[in-house]
Order: C-alpha cells, then structure tokens, then sequence
C-alpha cells in the first residue's frame, strides 16, 4: 500500500505529518519526494545505509568527427547545442536527454554519457526504511531522481508513505502515479483551500481515491469545510493550531517520538487513514 | 524598472502574504505571481480592473495517427520519458509524460506521429488605473513551467518605466520555476522562518541564486515561533554576509484577516509595523528615493 502525501500549497504540514505516520506505523517505508527541498532527514535523522548518484544521458561530441552539418542543432527541440566558431558547443542544463542528438548525426559524432544530476540516500530508522532524492542546486528538473526513487523504493514494507514536493506539476505526477491513495494535506486558510482545489483536481485527473487532513486548524469550522462537504471529500482529521507542536517541528523534533500523547495522536490519525484506505481501495463487489 | 523577486525554498514562509503587504506599503507599479505552480496572489490583492486572460501553449507534444500507425514498436523503444503506451492493442502517447522532443515523429517509418498544441496553462494580467498585476496558472501536470514563469514578467518588462518598482511572488522550491523567476531580476528577498526545514533550504536557495549574482536578503517571518532557531538563522545570515531586513512576528489574526479579505495591515500591533519597518528597509537596500 504506497500513500502519497500532496498539498498544492507548499508548508502545509506535508513532512510533518509524514514523518510521524512513518513512526507510529512501523514496519514502514518512508520516501521524501521532495527533491528541490528535502526535510525528512531533518526530522527522522535516520542513519543512512548508503548513497548513489542519479545520472542523467547527455550528449558528448568528438569534435574530429562532427562535419559541422547541422543535422543535431536543428533537430534539438530545448537549443542544447549549437554549431559556432566551427565547433559543436553543447548546453547539459539545457538537455532533456531525449537521445535524439546522438541517433541522429550521420557522422557517429556523438556519444551519450552520465551526467550527475544529484543522489539519492537510503536508510533507517527503527523499523523506518528511510528514502530520500537530493538534486543539486543549479538543476532544472528533479523528475529523474524522483523516477529513480520510486523505482528502487519499491521496498519489502507493506506500507509506504510518499512525501511529496508542492504544487501539481509534472514531478507530483511521477509520484502520485505510483501511489493507492492520495492523502490531501490542507491548511485553514484562502491559500490552503485554494490549492487544496488543485491537489483534488490532481488526484482525480490520476483516478486515484482521495481522504484530507486540515492542519493549523482555528476554529471547529475550517476554511475548506464548506468545498469538502461539496465535492464529497472525507475528511480524516482536523488539527488544531498549536504554538508548543509549531515549535517542536521548528526545532527538527519528530513529535511523535518524544512526546507520548502526540505519539497517541498520529497512531489514532494513522488508524482513520487506515480504515478510510481499506474502504476506498477495496473493490466493491 | 527595479525588480523584487520573493523566494524562500521552503514552501508555507509567508511569501505571499509579505509580498502582498509590501506592494500595497511600497506602491509597487506592476506586480506579478510566478508561482504558477499554485499561485495565490490573486486571492490577496484588489481585484478590480480589467482584465485579459489567454491560454498559454507550451512546446508541441505529439500524437499517433491510429490509422497509420502499424505497431512497429519503434517509438516505444526509443522514447525516453515512457510516453509511449499500448492501449487496447494500438501504441498511444501519454501527453501527460512526452515531452516534445519529436525524435518519435522523426524515426516512424510511416510518418503517423505529428505534432499537436499543447496548452499548458494561461496567463492573465489585470490592469487598474495605473497598476498591472500578472498572473499564470499550470494547468495539472503539466511540465516546463519555466516557460511560463517568463510569461508572467514579460508583460511587466514592457509595462513599468526605469525608476519603477516591481514585485514579484515567487515559487518554493529550487528547480526549474524558480530559475525562470531569478532571471533578470534586481534584487531577491528571502523569506524564511526560524524552523530547521526553513533554514535547511534557505542555504540550499542561496546557491540556487548564486548562479546569478542577484544581491539578496533576508526576512525572518514568524519570528517568534522558535527563538532558538531565530539565533541559529541570524548567525547564518552573519555568516554569509546577509542583511536581515526585517523579523515579523506570528500573528492568527493575519490568516484570519486573509480569509474574511480584509487589509491585513490593518491589523493593529507589532505584525504590522514590523512589516512597515521591513519595506522601509528595502526602500533604503533597493536606493528607492
């Protein structure tokens, strides 16, 4: 059972949560996705076992070879090379790593090798098995490392817990793909419900089951309530604004860890999720 | 034209809220949300005015003639995004996974793959008397939003004069919209909060924008959440050489005062002029006069 966490809304409590459902339900298998940004080794502090570098193809051109026709520049959809001063110059930033380039050049001029777009690291934590892609600044797409993850994380655990980067672009696909259930993270707020809308309309567009979790909650009555009851959204658990838990996530302690009635809590929240997957991913006969 | 980008690399600092609050403080001529990602500019600035909304297309994808196409399995070997799929026994692209690199339609032997248009998003820009404001949304799944990112600043580029000040929101994280955003513009205010997620990914943006040589600085939003972690950030920032412009602290009524729409620098107290102390800060760091 893999479940991705999604926001839309980026500091919505996505690791946060994630982090803490790894604990409470171990044996367990947790992924950060979030390869731009990643925080769940701020939070799990797992030892890591081991770390691979995740390559990318780009193109390298043997300047004796390369007759300077062109055929490659023109070709090239994302301009990541370019024929100047009678030699063939080549953008790897710019490369989409189609391969294009290389089956195309009349003369063999061009051979793919690796290029390093960042790792990715495995390890644990109690009974945690701890992924987690890093790609390096300067980098356009992290979609690779996420690709590679979702691959190799492919773990012996029953339960999988997919923390996911913001928004609903293409790298939320490649993560929600994979994914049973998509757990929707909301904040009470304009913001939070607004691309609370997207998250949903992301997990529809992938015909995958949906439960929400409103965080940072102020009153009884949230923000979000109103379009959950609309859209006939299930909503697995209000909670509340708490200055001492926004401060113990601040600090990088993982709160169910250190605090008995918070451990209580997410194993509580843990087993609604539980009871809500069961029911939507179970076929009705 | 001087160009403020809003980062922060952590999602959920408070970019939005700020950046609002400093283009009504400093009367920012254009403005702008290159969050296209998830933006929410537009729920906190005026909405009146008028204003015009195109769809926005990216680069073609490709489509299989079924007609044409024998199943010769060619394309599906070579793509490399796995855009290729086999439905119902005919091969089929995903347009949600290709990528338009069009080395499918030029290998096919019986020419059945062509491109087609692939709307990726729309642009919207809303201008009222004197003031623009652009805006852009990705439509789900979609990738290369960078392209849209510079959708949203060209019609600022050609709207505000030398000496006028621009605003712009940024996105969270440090890949490919967020290196769209950075190009081109003056200056970048980091926002951050003291939680180690926040400063995590603060040095993690810092050598992001350090590919452009933009001068930064930082604002300590939340201030008051964790003043242990407030220390830790202020002796980052010493460390690197950045300014702290300003430290706001956390305040409900701020999200309140945003979901019921009201100016949230009408709240009285010290959220808001800790938030006046910032803009007259970057008035001073920006040489606006």
């Amino acid at each position: 059972m893999k479940i991705a966490i999604l926001s839309g809304k980026g500091g919505t409590g996505k690791t946060f949560l994630a982090t803490n459902l790894a604990y409470v339900s171990q044996p367990s298998t947790y992924i950060d996705a979030d390869v731009e940004e990643p925080n769940g080794n701020l939070f799990l502090r797992p030892t890591i076992d081991n770390r691979h570098q995740v390559f990318v193809k780009i193109p390298e051109v043997d300047q004796g070879k390369c007759g300077g026709c062109r055929r490659c520049t023109e070709f090239c959809r994302y301009h990541a090379l370019a024929y100047s001063g009678g030699k063939l110059i080549i953008f790897p930033t710019l490369c989409h790593s189609c391969g294009a380039c290389t089956y195309l050049c009349p003369e063999q001029a061009l051979k793919e090798v690796n290029r390093s777009i960042g790792y990715y690291e495995r390890g644990t934590l109690e009974k945690i098995e701890f992924y987690s892609g890093v790609l390096k600044p300067g980098q356009l797409s992290g979609v690779p490392i996420i690709e590679t993850l979702m691959n190799v994380a492919d773990g012996k655990n029953e339960l999988t817990w997919i923390d996911c980067p913001p928004g609903v672009a293409c790298q939320v696909i490649s993560c929600v793909e994979v994914a049973d259930y998509c757990l929707l993270v909301a904040e009470d707020s304009l913001f939070g419900l607004d691309n609370l809308k997207m998250a949903h309309e992301l997990a529809k567009t992938l015909h995958k089951p949906v439960g929400v979790i409103i965080n940072k909650c102020f009153d009884s009555k949230s923000v979000c309530d109103a379009y959950c009851q609309d859209e006939r959204l299930k909503v697995i658990e209000r909670i509340p604004y708490d200055i001492k838990l926004a401060n113990l996530g601040a600090k990088g302690y993982l709160a169910a860890k250190d605090n008995t009635i918070i451990y209580q809590m997410f194993f509580d929240i843990y087993y609604k999720i539980m009871r809500e997957v069961d029911h939507e991913t179970t076929p009705r006969s | 034209m001087k160009q403020l980008l809003v980062l922060s690399g952590k999602g959920g600092t408070g970019k939005t809220t700020i950046s609002s609050a400093l283009i009504d403080l400093l009367h920012a001529k254009a403005y702008g949300d290159c969050d296209v990602d998830a933006p929410n500019l537009h729920l906190v600035v005026p909405e009146s005015g008028l204003t015009e909304k195109k769809p926005f297309f990216g680069m073609d994808i490709f489509h299989i003639n079924p007609d044409k196409c024998i199943n010769c399995g060619l394309c599906l070997r070579e793509c490399r995004f796995h855009a290729i799929e086999i439905l119902e026994g005919k091969h089929h692209i995903n347009p949600l996974k290709c990528e338009g690199c069009a080395f499918c339609a030029e290998i096919c032997p019986l020419k059945a793959i062509t491109p087609i248009k692939n709307e990726t998003g729309y642009t919207q820009i809303t201008i009222d008397r004197d003031t623009l404001f652009s805006t852009a949304r990705l439509h789900i799944g979609k990738g290369n939003s960078g392209l849209l990112v510079s959708e949203v600043k060209k019609p600022i580029e050609a709207f505000v004069d030398r000496d006028d000040l621009a605003i712009l929101d940024g996105s969270p994280g440090i890949g490919c919209p967020v290196i769209a955003s950075i190009r081109g513009v003056d200056y970048v205010l980091i926002v951050t909060e003291p939680s180690i997620s926040a400063l995590h990914d603060m040095e993690r943006l810092l050598k992001t924008i350090n590919h452009f040589n933009v001068p930064c600085a930082v604002c300590i939003n939340k201030c008051d959440v964790s003043l242990t972690v407030r220390d830790k950030i202020i002796e980052f920032c010493k460390k690197k050489g950045l300014d702290i412009l300003g430290s706001i602290p956390y305040d409900q009524r701020v999200v309140k005062s945003l979901n019921t729409k009201k100016r949230m620098l009408d709240i009285p107290g010290p959220f808001t002029s800790a938030i006046i102390t910032l803009s007259q800060n970057i008035q001073k760091w920006m040489k606006i006069v």
